[in-house]
């Protein structure tokens, strides 16, 4: 395979015949080619199935309190639960590893809200750096609260964009002042928000500084929670109501609640709404695969088809190296070497060509179902390691019958 | 340089066999030319096919300068061969995406030999044929005549103990064929050993030895006296 002498002979076999190697190139390359585009628009269409459908993490688990339905231990039906620090805390500490993202809130739901002459009634929320991504809230401008902003109690402010339109119109809001309850808060940053413009009408404040602007202690209103993603439905669903139900138990002893009050805490499981996207999903990856499987397959029957061609083609070639002095095996590993090299140029061509189209045209992409298509490298590489070590195998078949071929058949005049 | 004894080869054709050659024995020594005479359909062309070893015989033996050849795999055929056998067919036989000068090295690529020796080599052979200003001419370039002494070249490139010529004037004109005949001539008087089939009586005289096949069986084999093909140039 690397003797320089066999290298110096394919190059010149390819040299010379031009239109063959470029039509098996150029078969293999588009090949790729959709193959490429195929896989990125799958994950275009994933892209865009997830954005439509979720407004806020598909798998995140809320807790807010209610009030007893049954009295327990001493305790009067009818009470009102309070949710606080501590509790969050408890939760936290006790699934550490389970846990992805994590925040406690505590809003008002109509504040007073104003910059200069400009004001409105927006819902002030105090949480913590994760629940920008329980939220997928996305930030267009600044940054989100971190973890600093909380511990120090800033009075610092990400507004939603419809918030900025309000108050700020035109001009940039960031290191500015909105008045919140009677105090300056600094804007830090704007978010977007999938879930549109009702969600992008909040203001969100590190939590610590909530609780103390707003008078509330340690009470919190609502923790949410969410879990690592996972392979399929099912095991997301089974997760995820593995968590949901310690917490409760542990949540209920903690409060003293009857364990079988049913409207003390209300515990809502998103991941129970999502199952249409994961069996979509899902569908969709099985029809895309079967489609690349498909298309892969073509490209495999189209280049041994090629290499059958080619060794027809060069039958008398054949027979009279073979007259030479070419031994068989040196039949299979010219024809191989000329195969394998043609393909793996030209597989590459194709892919650096399909992988740059979607690098450039992907992110303009936003259609209802698709949006910004892309691929994973690794899947298209190993497709093409995948297309040449078939076409080798596919290409091996001609070449044993190239080799086998009687120089004396091959000689004979037509 | 040759030995045959009682050389059979029959084909099968659909039910029928064909029975192509009959008991052939006969022997070249080295630096002889010989042609091999007989109509069409009288093993002439089989004969070579063994001889070259691009056909196995059925029956009897062969002997190659010392070697018996018998019972080869494709590998050891192969390298035979290279080693012992430079062919020259009718249709020339040549690569046309190659040029005249990579057409002769091809033999000397199979042997191994590195590149640059490689093209010096096939660059004096070429010259020997006359066609060194053409060497980097592509066989469609060529005439007919040129063609064939591309091929003569190729054949002495590998330096092989015998040179087998199949009907090598068959597709050129008589005054053409007479150059080639004297190349042949010339090569042969160097003391290479020669074979050539013909059916054409001219091209046989030009030869030292005259073998004549009719029915699978050798009728008639004489020594001649040979005449020179320069003089019908």
């Amino acid at each position: 395979m690397f003797s320089l002498e066999r290298w110096q002979e394919v190059f010149e076999t390819i040299s010379k015949n031009k239109l063959r190697t470029f039509l098996t190139g150029f078969s293999v390359a588009s090949g790729i080619f959709i193959l490429v585009i195929l896989l990125g628009v799958s994950v275009g269409f994933q892209n865009g199935i997830e954005s439509q459908f979720q407004n806020d993490a598909e798998n995140i688990i809320n807790v807010y309190p209610g009030r007893t339905a049954l009295s327990y231990e001493g305790f009067n039906k009818g009470r009102r639960i309070q949710l606080r620090n501590e509790d969050y805390e408890v939760v936290t500490e006790n699934s550490k590893q389970e846990i992805e993202f994590k925040s406690p809130t505590y809003q008002i739901y109509a504040g007073l809200i104003s910059h200069g002459n400009n004001s409105g009634n927006y819902r002030v929320e105090g949480v913590l750096p994760d629940y920008q991504y329980l939220e997928k809230a996305d930030i267009i401008e600044g940054r989100f609260i971190n973890a600093n902003d909380n511990k120090a109690k800033e009075k610092y402010a990400v507004i939603g964009n419809r918030v900025k339109k309000d108050l700020f119109e035109d001009e940039s809001p960031i290191g500015k002042y909105v008045q919140v309850s009677g105090l300056n808060f600094k804007v830090i940053g704007v978010f977007t928000d999938p879930g549109g413009e009702r969600e992008e009408t909040r203001i969100y404040v590190p939590i610590n500084t909530a609780q103390i602007v707003f008078g509330a202690g340690t009470d919190i209103r609502s923790m949410g929670f969410t879990l690592p993603k996972e392979e399929n439905y099912e095991l997301a669903l089974k997760q995820s109501n593995a968590f949901a139900a310690q917490m409760e138990r542990m949540l209920k002893t903690k409060l003293q609640i009857d364990p079988k009050d049913e409207s003390a805490l209300f515990i809502s499981n998103n991941i129970e709404n999502t199952k249409e996207i994961y069996v979509l999903i899902s569908a969709m990856q099985i029809f895309f695969w079967g489609v690349g499987i498909a298309t892969l397959l073509a490209g495999i029957i189209g280049v041994s088809n090629i290499m059958l061609i080619i060794v027809k083609e060069r039958t008398k070639e054949i027979g009279i190296r073979k007259a030479l002095g070419a031994e068989p095996l040196s039949i299979v590993g010219m024809i191989l070497h000329e195969s394998i090299f043609v393909t793996a140029i030209s597989g590459l061509f194709g892919l650096i060509f399909g992988l740059v189209l979607l690098e450039i045209v992907g992110p303009y992409i936003e259609l209802d179902f698709i949006k910004n298509p892309s691929v994973n490298f690794n899947i298209a590489v190993s497709t093409l390691l995948l297309l040449i070590a078939a076409g080798a195998i596919a290409g091996f078949f001609p070449a044993w019958r190239g080799a086998r071929i009687k120089p004396i058949d091959a000689l004979r005049d037509e | 340089m040759i030995e045959i004894k009682n050389l059979h080869k029959s084909y099968k054709m659909g039910k029928n066999s064909l029975h192509v050659l009959k008991g052939i024995n006969f022997n070249v020594e080295e630096g002889e030319l010989v042609s091999i005479m007989g109509s069409s359909g009288s093993g002439k062309s089989t004969l070579l096919n063994i001889l070259g070893m691009l056909d196995e015989a059925d029956e009897g033996s062969y002997t190659l300068d010392g070697v018996p050849i018998k019972n080869l795999n494709e590998k050891l055929a192969a390298q035979y061969r290279n080693k012992f056998l430079g062919f020259i067919f009718q249709s020339f036989n040549l690569i046309n995406y190659k040029s005249a000068l990579d057409n002769v090295a091809l033999p000397l690529y199979y042997q191994g030999v590195n590149r640059s020796e490689r093209m010096e080599r096939s660059m004096a052979y070429l010259e020997k044929v006359g066609l060194a200003a053409w060497a980097h001419h592509k066989p469609n370039e060529l005439s007919g005549g040129q063609k064939q002494r591309v091929a003569i070249a190729r054949a002495l490139a590998s330096d092989p103990k015998v040179l087998l010529a199949d009907e090598l004037t068959g597709a050129l004109d008589s005054k053409t064929s007479y150059e080639i005949m004297d190349l042949i001539q010339q090569i042969n008087d160097e003391g290479r050993t020669i074979l050539v089939v013909t059916h054409e009586e001219d091209i046989a005289q030009m030869s030292k030895r005259i073998v004549n096949l009719k029915d699978g069986v050798i009728i008639d084999d004489r020594k001649i006296t040979q005449v020179r093909a320069i003089q019908n140039v």
